[in-house]
């Protein structure tokens, strides 16, 4: 059996499998378990790497949190665009664990995915995991700030076409 | 209970305020949750800060989830307030205790709104969970399991520390308290510096308010004031007295929730409310006047 054809204009866009599943994961939870899921992702983000550890000027700045975060994004140097892959870093303070949450499920979701699927990724994707709530909807504007500041990183960062 | 800490002791309502000594010594004794005892709460801006752990026997309140009504702007009724507080093992009598980030802006907020609906003893730890955490004292992850008591549904009473757009027009020419920062004050900035500036169409201050920051009033550790430097502060340098009438607004009604606190228990003036409405709602509304 096969679902009927849709035009990509009248079926929304999908989320890349991994964010996909994170996204799944949250919409079948209570609003208590999101929010510990939520904290794990807060717990997981990992740190800095030395060469960005304390050069703040040389990462993005999103105002949009409630309390600033900073992200950069790399894309690997590559011929084919599918080993152009995008690598993600964020910084954003201990007492802060919902902006870092936020972070967190953005580089499990995306961090390693070949930019042209960054790219793809729906503007309203923080709008699908079921979190407004669970944490209002006032907070979730961070992580839409979040994801545009990424995929803006990653258009500027692709070589010329 | 907080009589023998002498910077306590000298505010006008010192019964409003603990150190977090005394509330180490109130867990070390066993009389934080419990039928009788005194209940802790953590009221944060971030919502999951509490969970990344908080102070030993916390339980935590959400000024948005559980205080603001999810559809109305506007506070929860006064069912739902009974649940909030019964499910926390709060009792009409019940003493609480509120802490939390942020200088304790939603603590302060926390309070006010349970002033709304009459709760009578409720306190705030001073200098909040900075203060704590700076001090090296214990936080835990573990949550506590109130037993659930019955709250009863209680009226908000809104009119004595509650002011909404219509009293605030009604109330031009007398004293007015805008707690922002300056750029906001003067228009230049819509939002706290460093937060993202969004949520009004038109900047500056509503006429006649003078601009005392909030943070004025609290030291760098968090802690308030003492009595005699809010004296100097508010009577001699802005020229207030404990019988005006006064409105203090900011953004939102958090910060000068913690403006409200300091006027009404800590210098003891008798008419303070807080227009919870702020500039998202001045600076947003047609035709009403504006400054810069």
């Amino acid at each position: 059996m096969h679902p009927p054809a849709e035009s990509p204009a009248e079926s929304p866009a999908e989320l890349p499998a991994e964010l996909g599943e994170i996204a799944a994961d949250f919409r079948s939870a209570t609003n208590d378990l999101k929010l510990q899921l939520l904290l794990e992702f807060s717990d997981e983000l990992p740190s800095l790497p030395e060469r960005y550890a304390g050069r703040l000027d040389q990462l993005e700045r999103v105002d949009e949190c409630q309390t600033p975060l900073f992200l950069v994004v790399e894309v690997d140097e590559a011929d084919s665009p599918a080993d152009r892959r995008v690598h993600l870093f964020f910084d954003a303070p201990a007492e802060s664990p919902t902006t870092r949450g936020f972070a967190g499920i953005l580089h499990a979701g995306l961090d390693g995915l070949p930019a042209a699927d960054v790219l793809a990724v729906p503007d309203d994707a923080p709008m699908r995991f079921g979190l407004a709530d669970a944490v209002s909807p006032l907070r979730l504007r961070g992580m839409a700030a979040m994801l545009a500041r990424i995929k803006r990183q990653v258009r500027a960062k692709l070589p010329a076409a | 209970m907080t009589g023998e800490d002498p910077k306590l002791a000298a505010y006008a309502h010192p019964e409003r305020l603990v150190t977090t000594q005394w509330l180490a010594e109130q867990i070390t004794a066993g009389r934080i949750g419990g039928p009788d005892g005194i209940v802790l709460l953590e009221s944060d801006e971030d919502v999951l800060l509490y969970d990344t752990g908080h102070i030993p026997g916390a339980l935590k309140i959400d000024w948005h989830l559980d205080l603001n009504d999810p559809v109305t702007r506007d506070y929860v009724d006064g069912a739902r307030f009974a649940e909030v507080m019964g499910s926390r093992g709060i009792a009409r009598d019940t003493t609480v205790v509120i802490y939390g980030d942020k200088s304790n802006w939603w603590a302060a907020y926390a309070l006010w709104v349970f002033s709304l609906f009459g709760h009578e003893d409720v306190r705030l730890v001073d200098g909040g969970r900075a203060k704590w955490v700076a001090e090296g004292r214990e936080l835990t992850r573990e949550v506590p399991t109130p037993q659930p008591v019955e709250y009863p549904v209680a009226e908000r009473d809104d009119a004595p520390i509650r002011a909404f757009k219509d009293d605030v027009l009604a109330h031009l020419g007398k004293p007015l308290v805008d707690v922002r920062s300056p750029g906001e004050y003067t228009g230049e900035l819509l939002h706290m510096p460093d937060y993202p500036q969004e949520g009004a169409m038109r900047g500056g201050h509503i006429p006649g308010a003078k601009s005392v920051p909030w943070a004025r009033a609290a030291n760098d550790d968090g802690t308030f004031k003492s009595r005699a430097d809010l004296e100097e502060l508010y009577l001699r340098e802005q020229g207030l007295s404990p019988d005006d009438d006064i409105v203090a607004y900011c953004r939102i009604g958090e910060r000068s929730s913690h403006t409200w606190f300091v006027l009404t228990h800590l210098l003891g003036f008798e008419s303070v409310r807080n227009y919870d409405g702020s500039w998202t709602e001045w600076g947003n509304a047609v035709r009403v006047p504006i400054e810069k």
